[in-house]
């Protein structure tokens, strides 16, 4: 990890816009493991909470894969982060919000459709 | 000159922090160290993050809500090849065009900045080959929905009606992009080709690429919670 902060650090200081071809090579041979392996959650038929967690693991990583070094965001200063990553904080409040009426919606479905 | 040395590490030190931040939005400058046309794609991308969330909160909403069993992803998306019947194999495969699209186009944007037209041309060529590829492996996939197994927006036959109304949507709404994104990113190739950025720069295939990243972005989100969940 203090390896790959030393490295990002020097190519920041070099030319924020260089980076070695094979960077990107790396990255998409990671994101096709990535990618592979979200498919075999699948191909095995994983269930349950472990099928959800890898589902998600799999997917922050190539999301922030793909944020971090193919839109060169981890190269960009901490104001554009910020714009990026603060406003999306509400999709989050959102979703628990939309959770919770579709519980809502779901148990007074069953309560008026299947108990007369 | 060990004071100009300490000087530069604690510049150093400062752009990577929260200082950067407080620095850049306390300034009597602008605040956003890039060209205009970087910055208003990186705002339009964070409002298509936006509807793109909106409609997966939407789907999640419809699928939580439904009182009849969610069709099986797995089972719906499955193709027989060569008599094996393998489970969404062509959603893996359009994955995989889409990740090797963004690679191509990260190549096309270093290669860009280094002043090599003709790669540049090259890579983005190749991307917008693999996009309209992978439009056209979905206008296949929805034709098989449709004409064969009967999917509809109402209704299907395999379970809960929400499923084709949010697949539609969703999975449409993706597809408009992809569309959207092989005719932009073409046309700005073809002006590189004709050498129209050589005095401007090159920046403009940065900003083409962001678009082109974050739709495979929003490929990986539909991914993961259409098609695996």
């Amino acid at each position: 990890m203090s390896k790959q902060n030393t490295e990002t650090a020097h190519t920041e200081l070099a030319d924020k816009t260089q980076h070695p071809i094979s960077m990107y090579l790396k990255v998409w041979l990671l994101l096709f493991v990535l990618s592979t392996f979200s498919y075999m959650v699948d191909y095995y038929q994983f269930q349950g909470a472990l099928r959800w967690t890898l589902i998600l693991v799999f997917m922050f990583l190539k999301a922030g894969l793909i944020i971090m070094v193919f839109m060169h965001l981890a190269w960009e200063r901490a104001a554009v982060k910020l714009l990026l990553f603060v406003p999306p904080l509400a999709i989050l409040v959102f979703i628990v919000l939309m959770a919770s009426e579709a519980e809502y919606v779901f148990i007074n479905r069953v309560i008026s459709f299947f108990n007369p | 000159m060990p004071k100009d040395n300490e000087l530069d590490k604690h510049e150093a030190s400062k752009s990577s922090s929260w200082q950067s931040a407080v620095d850049d939005w306390s300034a009597d400058k602008q605040s956003f160290d890039m060209p205009w046309g970087k910055l208003m794609m990186w705002i339009f991308l964070l409002s298509d993050t936006f509807i793109f969330s909106v409609f997966l909160i939407g789907y999640m909403n419809v699928r939580m809500s439904a009182t009849v069993a969610w069709p099986n992803p797995s089972e719906v998306f499955a193709l027989t090849i060569a008599g094996h019947h393998i489970p969404l194999v062509l959603i893996a495969i359009m994955t995989f065009i889409l990740i090797t699209s963004s690679g191509t186009m990260a190549m096309a944007v270093n290669y860009a900045y280094q002043g090599n037209k003709q790669k540049t041309v090259y890579l983005m060529a190749a991307t917008a080959l693999l996009g309209a590829s992978f439009v056209g492996m979905q206008a296949f996939e929805w034709t098989k929905l449709i004409v064969e197994e009967g999917i509809r927006p109402w209704d299907n036959p395999m379970g809960a009606n929400q499923f084709g109304a949010a697949f539609f949507m969703i999975t449409g709404f993706h597809g408009l992009h992809v569309s959207a994104g092989v005719i932009y990113i073409s046309v700005i190739a073809r002006r590189v080709h004709q050498g129209k950025y050589q005095k401007k720069g090159y920046q403009i295939v940065e900003v083409t690429g962001l678009y082109w990243h974050f739709v495979d972005l929003v490929w990986v989100f539909i991914f993961a919670f259409f098609y695996l969940w």
